[in-house]
């Protein structure tokens, strides 16, 4: 496919690649604001209480100290789905939430005068699990939450945004299953995406309402809306981002952090930065949202799906910025993965006094999923069904519709996955291996290895609307205006690739500008493997833009009709005549900018698509399970930059993906509401010693409405994997497994080794 | 010979005097060889994550071996030899490492935040064992995090530096890894 394109799926080093290698590329953390303070956030012991006094003097004393900054102090602005979230509140809802803001000449004396501060508290019962905080009488986080049951839905996505699935008459299709389950599962581990660089932010405020935020983020336009709504509109918010060190979507939640900077610039009146240290990043910032699915399946004997009723209850923990988001795409997402005409799926997003979850690598899909396969696979099990035959089955084809995330219905008209499917289940030897439900695929004394298969897919590569500007400069250079922050996808480099193919102008002659949005058009950002479809399609308009004016123009000095005319390497020449022709600074003049225009508006008719296999070998003496094998395959349409896509497809395994189902948690002490393991020795990571055997297969299958043929599928990457290892485990062990992550001990538990910690459950 | 109010440091080949203390310390007690390199000498390739020893980001060379940089004293590096992600280039020529060169070619990062230490571990195992196996590599590196998992590719790169390296070594070529050598931590006593 890529033998007609220049640049276009042919492996280029990154844009950035040298300084990246040279210690030349600069983060978040390495910017400096002349004259910038440096803040910290003294944070609650507690996971649960009203702070009734609070004494400050002794801090406000320390020399260096500029601000010190209490509930009392700072301005009313709020953020969240229900405003919950405050720059400083009287009451704590977790071991770690801000009570008081200091800003000084440096952290080390910031962080000695959060010692100095005296506070006094009145103790409040906390919640930790979803189905105790809606138990009758629980302790109620917010006044205006009864039972903490947050408002579903969200004005984000209009008036019929998707709260749950209410599709058909699921007593019918119940009617007509061969076989019923029930059950449930817990994917609640609060695995954190852990970005290297920790979240972190400088405020600048100037008088007498604006202030601009230097962000580590991978969406500064997102942001700034976020920031607008925050101040409540009363504030001329500039947003400016960059390489961010990692994000995996989490650096979305840095929304409190920036309040907190601002007030601190605004009572300074000096820049003030705002990082967290690594502890912080892991006790109080951002975790995967914990999912709890009870669901009743009905499935016919040919592996059809006839109904699925249930309840779905989400851990948002202490707030939500963009769960009940995260909801609706979920609940799209199923309906992706599973063509069911019948559905009864309620939802309820419940606070809990813990760390808040958010958006990690995927918008809710991954979550509901790891849950939902768990139970399908019950049926499946008594029907004996092949689970990759189930998924080929019951994965959306063209002509197929679903409703979205705005409670719309869509026609699907993008591609057929079977064939990547089928060509991940060769790669993988899965004809093979998979020897059955619950039946090992090779037994070696206490050892057993077993297989399993997840699939995913989101309709999130089209999402929301991208604009981009192409400047053509006269000595035959190219400028995206895009906020496409460098945040791991190496999407900047690759809009850099198409606008390069479209002028055909040599790769070192593209440059993206800065994520600024002083400076760039409105883009929603590199989310929801959107970079591609949607953030390319309006990056390659506005180069198409760009060219045309500029064929105009030379078409006026060479007295050549436009159609007629070409461009390589900033000359324009007749297309009949490439060896003559003129350049671009004949064509425009030294004194003259081209500006093109591009814009993507939401499509909702694509999805994408991945499907991961694992290969798994339980020691059941030990409980322990070694990933041995993983295998994905998709379809991208055109692969834009094959190394960069296989690096997004490689990191299936961290940021929070199939890690989780093995041993990524948060681990939260339920006597005290502390985060146990928040510190990088404690907190379980993968090493480039443990790593699986990897295989990544990518069909390439045009997709029409992209000038390239191009979708993204890196967000996705990370979702099919944890349900497929759950599966793994379970046939390799022999037992239906149905919660995350399989430790040890829940391993052993479920081969009645060991008791479970929670008796009333045990492990299956 | 560095008295007590200074410290002497030789990082990336240049020697660099600071003081220690007193109303014009460039180092105070408490500072780490990280915060050093990064806040007093303007080395901001060397990144912190954890700051706490667990993660590998702010790896360095300190006379030839692999260090976490935020896990050294500054004041207990006197006469030691470091070398930085900045210093892996030839300082007269511009030329990139082969290790850096390679992972250009192979993109061997994603985010890149974690890749300068990624660099100097793999480049201290070079050092001290220009042909490990692969095993040796993925040992040599285990105690970097990369959340990206970009490890795929770095193994890759890294393996073809070694391969390349051992080419080299085969037609009589002079290995850059030896040249690194002389020009950085060959010479691992004090210099002061």
């Amino acid at each position: 496919m890529s033998a007609e394109y220049r640049y276009i799926g042919k492996p280029t080093p990154r844009k950035d690649a040298h300084d990246i290698v040279t210690g030349d590329a600069h983060y978040f953390g390495d910017l400096v604001v002349p004259n910038m303070l440096h803040a910290r956030v003294l944070r609650s012991p507690h996971p649960h209480a009203v702070i009734t006094a609070v004494d400050a003097s002794k801090a406000r004393a320390l020399p260096g100290v500029k601000a010190v900054l209490t509930a009392a102090d700072v301005p009313a602005w709020r953020a969240g789905s229900q405003r919950h979230l405050r720059v400083l509140d009287t009451t704590v809802r977790y071991v770690g939430d801000s009570v008081a803001l200091v800003a000084a000449v440096s952290e080390a004396v910031a962080a000695e005068a959060l010692a100095l501060i005296d506070v006094e508290y009145e103790l409040l019962p906390a919640v930790y699990d979803v189905d105790e905080a809606l138990a009758p009488g629980a302790v109620g986080l917010y006044a205006d939450s009864p039972g903490n049951v947050l408002r579903p839905g969200t004005r984000w996505f209009g008036p019929e945004c998707l709260t749950g699935l209410d599709l058909g008459d699921v007593v019918a299709g119940f009617a007509e299953a061969d076989v019923v389950v029930e059950g449930e599962a817990r994917y609640e581990g609060l695995p954190n995406p852990l970005p290297p660089e920790s979240p972190g932010v400088v405020a600048s405020w100037q008088e007498p309402n604006s202030v601009t935020l230097y962000l580590s983020t991978q969406a500064a336009h997102q942001e700034k809306m976020i920031f607008l709504a925050a101040f409540g509109r009363t504030v001329d918010v500039r947003t400016v981002g960059g390489a961010c060190g990692g994000s995996y979507g989490s650096k979305f939640m840095t929304v409190q952090l920036s309040m907190q900077a601002t007030a601190l610039s605004r009572a300074t009146g000096r820049p003030v930065r705002l990082r967290l240290t690594k502890e912080e990043h892991l006790a109080a910032f951002g975790l995967r949202i914990g999912s709890r699915v009870r669901a009743k399946v009905g499935m016919r004997r040919d592996g059809g799906l006839t109904a699925i009723s249930g309840d779905w209850l989400v851990d948002t923990g202490c707030y939500s910025l963009t769960t009940q988001a995260q909801v609706a795409v979920g609940c799209g997402e199923a309906q992706v993965a599973l063509r069911c005409a019948n559905w009864d799926l309620h939802t309820k997003v419940v606070c809990t006094n813990r760390p808040a979850s958010g958006i990690v690598r995927g918008f809710g899909g991954q979550e509901l999923k790891a849950c939902l396969l768990p139970l399908l696979s019950l049926a499946m099990d008594e029907l004996d069904i092949d689970p990759v035959e189930f998924m080929k089955k019951n994965y959306v084809k063209p002509g197929d519709s679903y409703v979205w995330r705005d409670g719309h219905r869509y026609v699907y008209r993008g591609n057929d996955y079977t064939p990547a499917m089928e060509a991940g289940a060769t790669a993988f030897g899965w004809r093979d291996k998979w020897k059955g439900w619950l039946r090992p695929t090779a037994v070696d004394g206490p050892r057993r290895i077993g297989v399993g298969v997840g699939v995913h897919g989101n309709v999130d590569i089209g999402e929301s609307v991208s604009e981009a500007y192409v400047r053509l400069d006269p000595d035959g250079r190219a400028v995206i205006y895009s906020p496409a922050s460098e945040h791991g996808t190496g999407q900047p480099s690759n809009l850099c690739k198409m606008v390069a193919e479209v002028l055909q102008l040599p790769l070192e002659r593209v440059s993206v500008t800065q994520a600024d949005t002083a400076l760039t058009p409105y883009d929603m950002g590199p989310v929801g493997s959107r970079g591609t479809y949607a953030m390319g399609s309006a990056s390659i308009r506005a180069a198409e833009d760009a060219r045309r004016e500029l064929l105009e123009l030379a078409a006026l000095s060479l007295d050549i009709p436009p159609e007629e005319l070409d461009t390589y390497d900033g000359r324009i020449f007749r297309k009949d005549a490439p060896e003559g022709g003129i350049s671009w600074q004949a064509a425009m003049g030294p004194e003259r900018t081209i500006m093109g225009r591009g814009r993507f508006e939401p499509d909702f008719t694509l999805a994408n698509c991945m499907m991961t296999f694992a290969e798994v070998r339980v020691d059941t003496e030990t409980g322990q399970t070694e990933l041995l094998r993983v295998v994905n395959a998709t379809d991208a349409g055109q692969i834009i930059d094959p190394p960069g896509l296989e690096n997004q497809l490689n990191g299936c395994l961290g940021s929070a993906g199939i890690d989780t189902a093995l041993f990524e948690e948060t681990v939260i002490d339920r006597s005290t509401g502390r985060v146990l393991n928040a510190n990088m020795a404690d907190y379980k990571w993968r090493t480039f010693a443990q790593l699986p055997e990897m295989k990544n297969v990518v069909l390439e299958t045009p997709v029409e409405s992209h000038r390239f043929h191009a979708i993204g599928v890196g967000e996705v990457s990370t979702a099919p994997g944890p349900a497929a290892v759950l599966m793994a485990v379970s046939n390799a062990i022999g037992v239906h497994l149905t919660e995350y992550p399989l430790t040890p001990e829940r391993v052993l538990a479920a081969l009645g080794r060991v008791k479970s910690r929670d008796p009333e459950r045990g492990a299956a | 010979m560095s008295d007590a109010s200074t410290v002497n440091l030789c990082v990336n080949g240049q020697v660099h005097v600071l003081t220690v203390g007193g109303p014009r310390a460039e180092v105070d007690v408490t500072d780490t060889l990280s915060h050093t390199l990064r806040e007093t000498l303007g080395l901001t390739g060397t990144k912190i994550s954890c700051d706490r020893g667990a993660c590998g980001c702010c790896t360095v060379l300190v006379d030839g071996e692999a260090m976490l940089s935020c896990m050294l004293l500054t004041v207990e590096l006197n006469g030691r030899h470091i070398v930085t992600v900045e210093g892996l280039a030839d300082p007269d020529t511009g030329a990139l490492d082969p290790l850096q060169q390679s992972f250009i070619d192979h993109t061997a990062f994603q985010c890149g935040y974690c890749t300068p230490g990624i660099l100097m571990s793999a480049k201290a195992l070079l050092l001290s064992n220009p042909r490990p196996s692969g095993d040796d590599v993925r040992e040599a590196l285990s105690g970097n995090f990369c959340r990206c998992i970009a490890h795929y590719h770095v193994l890759e790169a890294v393996e073809a530096t070694i391969a390349a390296t051992a080419g080299a070594v085969a037609s009589g070529a002079e290995t850059v890894v030896t040249e690194v050598v002389s020009g950085g931590a060959s010479a691992p006593g004090r210099f002061s």
